[in-house]
């Protein structure tokens, strides 16, 4: 295994792991907060109960959130070492402002999971908020920082160093906005999914359970809103990679010819010796309109740009589909969902119905990932577009795969340990 | 006025003291969970959770913005360290996803007492050997040892820091958090009989923690010789080495005295002027000894902004972090 093999695998697997625990210490929170602020309008314990259980649930989630987060920033160094040297001084101004917005969740976390018998029940729910706010801070920091390396603004590179550095204009990078919203909405709907499927399990067996009635309102409440929402940003930010990240933009449709009245390819073998995708289910138009808003406007295809600039364009494209696949699914079961409660004027639990929510428990994580693989693997071979090589950044440290092997066991068995535990923790009903 | 670069060294200083003086007592409670022995060890375990579990992640972000710090005004030190230090950091980084995890498996398992001691053992192990790895690192650096040519790491990736002068700074680093831990739970618990336990250790790890400075200052001469001559040579360094020691002494003797909390003040006043004392002596070095601050730092544009923003985020933390201890913190709980 080479070594940029072995770092980049390294990242992958860091990344992969962090952001499932990320986006529930991002959205979480939220569930949580809603819980509690029902209990303090009703009195209701069966609320409290609630928010106090998916507290339960937060502390596990963000702990190791917390940890492999940490694992992260040490990595950007221990793997990129160049890249930092490069870089840390241009697009490190969000991750510092992370810092902050970091510590104000994880203070605010210790007084809500700590502090029920210490703190007056409105500064309890106060800090419940303060905690789902900065999480999404944290969370849209971040990302900042990953939109610049995809659009990377605010410095001119002078004999390979980077000079007149303006960090402000860093985090002003045009891919942040749209990415922002992307993961934001996608955090809400894939947590508000995987809760629901939970709760929609334990409601199979015991339908008239009031706690995962409320449970299961809550959650396809946040996951449904965000997943009726994601279509549009999903539109939004279609539109901004392909505007300046044009080979991405071609690598996730598989577009290897330049063509006006592009169509959609959904699907298919991509082959880079003909350029050409194979056995795709096509769409006419609708690429030039998701483009660039206009059925027959030019689409660049990957032909434009030499080889060695491509990303590995199978693995995009499928990683692409899979994203849109998972999404579009996710907001045809809200759509269903809502119209079913509109009609019956109660939460939608017919048992086809929940066990439809429970195979769309894990759409929302696999989705992120997707479009995680997309955002990343899409960028190759550059680590900051068009300006560094990911093969220059890697550290020059030998057998790269030690490392890399260490972290992927730890993450598999955490990964299992988390599983076993918020198995035991979540499938309880109380009383 | 004072450069920009040398406002950054002192924030990164800082807030390497504020995560020795917080998360290393979190790992030294670890150690004494892990050293947890007599008819009080269960009582003694439950103290140490009590303790730790609410502010632990507040104070492991301390490290996190050592880190960022680092890699915003110093990057290209940044780099280096991160390089050269590859095999520690990685150690470090494991044990700190061990430590984290299994604390909160344990305290949120629901499951059985003997998968709860598991991962007790789990988070006392990994609270033990993370501030060794801790303390190899910074140990590495001040011996000096790692060296660039043109910028790049001219040696190799072991040699730095497999050797003894590191590994005495690690045993420093582990004898110093669990001194901090035990000095600190004196005052967490209103048991006499407990509070006991918790003074004879914080005796005898005072103890230990000098004589593990000696033996680092013995090795020093030979092994890190830069950190010597500015530790024992220097204008003004006796008068450093005096307040230190007067700090340990004082500790030790209010201990003794049953006065806790003037001993959290003297052990936090030691912990801190150990370490300022490590970063006052390798001065003006960041990487001693052939990378300053001045020659890695960032342009100065970024390190104004970063410098904003740390004044600006100190004054949204600084209160929060008043009130997360104040909850917690302000009377004995069990």
């Amino acid at each position: 295994m080479s070594n940029l093999l072995a770092a980049r695998l390294q990242m992958a697997v860091s990344l992969g792991f962090h952001i499932v625990f990320a986006v529930a210490g991002m959205a979480m929170p939220l569930l949580m907060a809603i819980a509690e602020r029902r209990w303090l309008a009703t009195k209701d314990p069966v609320w409290r109960e609630l928010a106090q259980r998916w507290a339960q649930g937060t502390a596990i989630l963000f702990a190791v959130g917390a940890v492999s987060g940490t694992v992260l920033s040490f990595e950007l160094g221990l793997l990129w070492p160049s890249f930092m040297a490069f870089a840390g001084p241009i697009f490190g101004m969000p991750f510092a402002l992370e810092g902050f917005a970091f510590f104000t969740e994880a203070i605010f976390l210790g007084v809500y999971l700590y502090g029920w018998d210490r703190v007056s029940p409105r500064a309890h729910w106060w800090s419940g908020v303060v905690v789902a706010v900065s999480g999404a801070l944290s969370g849209a920091f971040v990302v900042i920082a990953n939109g610049w390396m995809n659009t990377p603004t605010g410095f001119r590179v002078v004999d390979g160093r980077a000079a007149d550095i303006d960090p402000i204009a860093a985090m002003n990078n045009p891919a942040s906005p749209s990415e922002i919203v992307h993961m934001l909405l996608a955090a809400y709907a894939a947590l508000g999914f995987a809760v629901a499927a939970i709760h929609a399990y334990m409601l199979r067996r015991d339908s008239r359970n009031a706690f995962h009635r409320r449970a299961l309102a809550v959650a396809l409440w946040v996951g449904g809103v965000a997943a009726l929402l994601q279509p549009l940003s999903g539109d939004w930010i279609a539109k901004q990679v392909a505007r300046t990240q044009p080979v991405k933009f071609a690598a996730m449709e598989g577009h290897f010819q330049t063509e006006a009245g592009a169509p959609i390819r959904i699907g298919g073998i991509t082959d880079k010796a003909a350029r050409r995708t194979r056995y795709a289910l096509e769409i006419p138009y609708a690429l030039s309109v998701l483009a660039h808003a206009n059925p027959h406007a030019r689409v660049t295809g990957l032909e434009e740009f030499p080889e060695t600039d491509w990303p590995p364009v199978g693995v995009v494209h499928l990683a692409f589909d899979l994203m849109v696949g998972c999404g579009v699914a996710m907001a045809a079961v809200t759509l269903l969902g809502a119209w079913m409660a509109w009609r019956a004027r109660q939460l939608p639990d017919a048992r086809w119905y929940l066990s439809l929510l429970i195979a769309c428990g894990p759409l929302g994580m696999i989705a992120i990932e997707a479009g995680w693989t997309v955002t990343e693997v899409g960028r190759q071979p550059w680590i900051i577009h068009g300006v560094m090589r990911t093969a220059d950044a890697v550290s020059p440290m030998p057998g790269l795969w030690v490392p890399f092997v260490t972290v992927s066991s730890l993450y598999v068995f955490l990964g299992f340990v988390v599983v076993f535990l918020l198995r035991r923790h979540v499938f309880a009903s109380p009383r | 006025m004072m450069p920009l670069e040398h406002w950054l060294a002192g924030a990164i200083l800082a807030s390497l003291t504020a995560y020795v003086l917080g998360a290393g007592a979190d790992f030294g409670g670890g150690v004494w969970d892990l050293l947890a022995f007599g008819p009080r060890a269960r009582a003694q375990r439950t103290l140490i959770a009590h303790a730790i579990g609410p502010i632990w992640e507040a104070n492991h972000v301390w490290l996190i913005l050592v880190v960022v710090l680092l890699f915003v005004a110093f990057p290209t030190g940044f780099a280096l360290l991160m390089t050269a230090l590859h095999v520690p950091l990685t150690f470090m980084l494991v044990g700190i996803v061990l430590r984290g995890s299994a604390f909160t498996f344990r305290s949120y398992g629901r499951v059985s007492d003997a998968r709860q001691e598991q991962w007790g053992r789990v988070f006392a192990v990994a609270s033990l050997l993370t501030p060794i790895a801790l303390g190899v690192c910074v140990g590495t650096i001040a011996s000096g040892a790692i060296r660039t040519r043109d910028g790049r790491l001219a040696v190799g990736f072991f040699e730095t820091w497999a050797a003894p002068f590191p590994f005495v700074v690690g045993l420093l680093a582990v004898a110093l958090f669990a001194f901090l831990a035990a000095v600190y739970l004196t005052l967490e618990t209103d048991d006499p009989a407990l509070c006991d336990d918790f003074r004879a250790r914080a005796l005898a790890s005072g103890v230990v923690v000098g004589l593990v400075a000696f033996a680092a200052l013995a090795l020093a001469r030979r092994d890190a010789p830069g950190l010597y001559s500015g530790l024992a040579a220097r204008s003004g360094a006796l008068l450093f080495q005096a307040a230190t020691g007067s700090c340990a002494v004082g500790a030790l003797a209010a201990i003794w005295q049953r006065r806790f909390a003037a001993a959290r003040v003297l052990a936090i006043a030691q912990a801190a002027l150990v370490l300022w004392g490590w970063g006052w002596a390798q001065w003006p070095y960041l990487v001693p000894p052939d990378l300053t601050f001045e020659a890695s730092a960032a342009p100065q544009a970024v390190l104004g902004l970063v410098l904003a923003a740390l004044v600006a985020g100190g004054l949204l933390l600084v209160p929060s972090l008043v009130y997360l201890f104040r909850v917690f913190k302000a009377a004995p709980h069990h």
